[in-house]
């Protein structure tokens, strides 16, 4: 912390006061932040000492399963569900969200439907209804190239095309707000030089949306990290599958639970870093002090030397 | 600068150019000519229409009645017997290559470099070489006096700055026309001079240029042709000199008088 108060918002006229004497000033003094900041620590170490020595919680079970063979396998496929869904969405998203804006009423209405649809309905039902596909679908494909939908659509794929099939309504709207965020002097200008319009959303909306699509996908992603353990019901092996399957065995209901949250928690953590790494680097060209999120102003705040005020400077 | 000697195909013809957005009638019927490597003028009160006469040449905007020509060809429509054609987005687009716009916004890619700026459309839309393209941005730099910024991005750059790379990018395409929306209007004054500077280089290697100004020092000095439109048509035209010392119309002068 420096000297002197740093209220938020402000961090930037810290570089034109760098060259300057540093202003010394007593800071205001904040008696009730100290007071509060008690309180929670408190309660906080209450809730702590009575989760940690509550007989109910055998820790010795947490510990053996943190890292056993099949929680990690476990893992690994709520990764791949996370990646693959989001890769799939967002690719997805991106179609649509051109499709919303475009000038072809038959693509906008196409994309509109889709989105009121998927939007519509619980991500657990459509899970449940891809999951049942072969009860309507008895087959899918068409004549001689068609296969039996039991055998195509496995519990892990139902959750992949419930996951990213949901993920893409989302993702489009995102995109779309990106997309409409960008100044339409630049498609106008990209237009006089003779780019088509699909030039024009390749090489010059879609680079500078980006920058404001990607701190919502962020949380895009950890919503869907969190949601992938809504395939539990369809038992597609992950994380929450096989830690529900170990405790269904030795009745540690509790104690399984505590292994699949910290595993949540390293994953939503892990992935909030990134993010703030990622906004940084989209936020190419852009003049002054752009919003940021809570974890880049963290990671801000950590280095010392940044100059603050957004990356082109 | 030099007038016209040879009366070839004018580079544009308005014929009773109609525009309207909804109910609103923005040109009701211009005619006008330009000839090629003329510096032709275009003055007017704001809502007049001219930014949006300038739009239509490059099919920004749709003509609703009466016909305008680029170097002979019907723009934004192709005519087989009798009939009218819309031109499709690739047809539009290629048009667009050859007639160069900079806009009063600059509207530079916020997220490329000078330099890629420069390049971008005659990479991507013209397809040529990257060393050939980047030989000619480097030279065009140079010339708007922007070399050693090449790096940069445009929110580092001073507003005349910014401008001075939007005219060497539409002039990387090298277009056969340059249309200029108020390219000034949005400088602080002590800007202003050096894109003028750069307008007026262009015009003397014999560019053909629309100019809608409100500099009249400019349109006086390097102009060839004025026109002052009002509410949708055009009131008064002649050559710039003549226009603005001696406007013959009520509303021209009146317009001059705020301006000059
Ligand atoms: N896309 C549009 N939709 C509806 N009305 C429009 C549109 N573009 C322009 N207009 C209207 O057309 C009229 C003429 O606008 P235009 O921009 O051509 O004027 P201008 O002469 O360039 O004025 P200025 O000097 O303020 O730039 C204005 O009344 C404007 O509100
Ligand atoms: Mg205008």
């Amino acid at each position: 912390m420096s000297s002197y108060a740093d209220p938020p918002g402000t961090a930037s006229d810290t570089a034109a006061a760098a060259t300057h004497e540093p202003l010394k000033a007593v800071p205001v003094p904040r008696w009730g932040q100290w007071v509060a900041a008690a309180v929670v620590i408190a309660l906080l170490a209450a809730l702590v000492w009575s989760v940690a020595t509550n007989k109910n919680i055998q820790w010795s079970v947490v510990g053996q399963n943190l890292f056993e063979g099949t929680v990690l396998r476990g893992l690994w496929v709520t990764i791949e569900l996370t990646v693959l869904a989001m890769v799939a969405g967002i690719a997805l998203g991106i179609v649509l969200a051109v499709m919303r804006l475009s000038h072809n009423r038959v693509l906008r209405s196409v994309s509109g439907g889709y989105i009121w649809l998927f939007r519509g309905t619980p991500v657990l039902v459509q899970l449940l209804v891809w999951f049942n596909l072969a009860l309507f679908f008895p087959r899918i494909g068409f004549g001689a190239f068609s296969a039996d939908t039991n055998a195509l659509i496995k519990p892990f794929v139902a959750a992949l095309l419930a996951l990213a099939l949901n993920e893409a309504a989302y993702m489009a709207e995102v995109v779309r707000g990106g997309i409409l965020a960008v100044d339409p002097g630049q498609a106008e200008a990209a237009g006089a030089l003779g780019m088509t319009r699909g030039l024009t959303m390749r090489r010059i909306v879609l680079p500078q949306a980006m920058r404001v699509i990607i701190p919502p996908t962020g949380n895009e992603v950890v919503t869907m990290l969190k949601t992938t353990s809504l395939v539990l019901v369809v038992g597609a092996g992950d994380l929450l599958t096989r830690t529900s399957a170990i405790a269904a065995k030795n009745f540690a209901t509790i104690e399984l639970l505590l292994v699949a949250s910290f595993w949540y928690l390293v994953l939503t953590s892990v992935f909030s870093f990134g993010q703030a790494h990622l906004e940084r680097r989209f936020a190419r060209g852009v003049a002054g002090v752009q919003a940021r999120s809570l974890g880049q102003r963290i990671l801000a705040n950590l280095k010392p030397g940044r100059v603050a005020g957004g990356a082109a400077r | 600068m030099t007038a016209p000697m040879v009366k070839g195909v004018p580079m544009v013809k308005a014929e009773g150019v109609h525009k309207s957005f909804g109910h609103v009638d923005v040109l009701k019927g211009i005619d006008l000519e330009v000839a090629p490597r003329e510096v032709f003028c275009l003055v007017g009160p704001s809502g007049s229409g001219k930014s949006t006469f300038l739009r239509c040449i490059n099919h920004l905007e749709k003509v609703d009645a009466g016909q305008l020509y680029v170097d002979g060809d019907l723009v934004g429509y192709r005519r087989s017997g009798d009939k009218l054609h819309e031109l499709r987005e690739k047809e539009v687009a290629a048009h667009r290559r050859d007639i160069g716009m900079v806009f009063q916004r600059f509207n530079l890619f916020a997220h490329m470099t000078v330099l890629e700026n420069v390049m971008e459309a005659p990479i991507r839309v013209r397809r040529e070489a990257k060393a050939v393209v980047r030989a000619r941005a480097e030279a065009l730099l140079d010339r708007v006096g922007l070399g050693a910024k090449a790096d940069s991005y445009p929110a580092q750059l001073s507003g005349g700055q910014q401008q001075r790379v939007a005219i060497a990018r539409a002039l990387a395409m090298e277009p056969k026309l340059m249309l200029f929306d108020e390219p000034t209007s949005a400088l602080d004054p002590e800007l202003v001079g050096e894109v003028l500077d750069v307008m007026r280089d262009l015009a003397e290697s014999g560019m053909t240029m629309i100019v809608v100004t409100h500099e009249m020092g400019f349109a006086r000095e390097v102009g060839d042709a004025l026109v002052f439109m009002d509410d949708g048509i055009v009131v008064e035209a002649g050559h710039p000199r003549e226009v603005l010392a001696n406007p013959q119309h009520g509303r021209t002068k009146a317009f001059l008088s705020k301006v000059l």
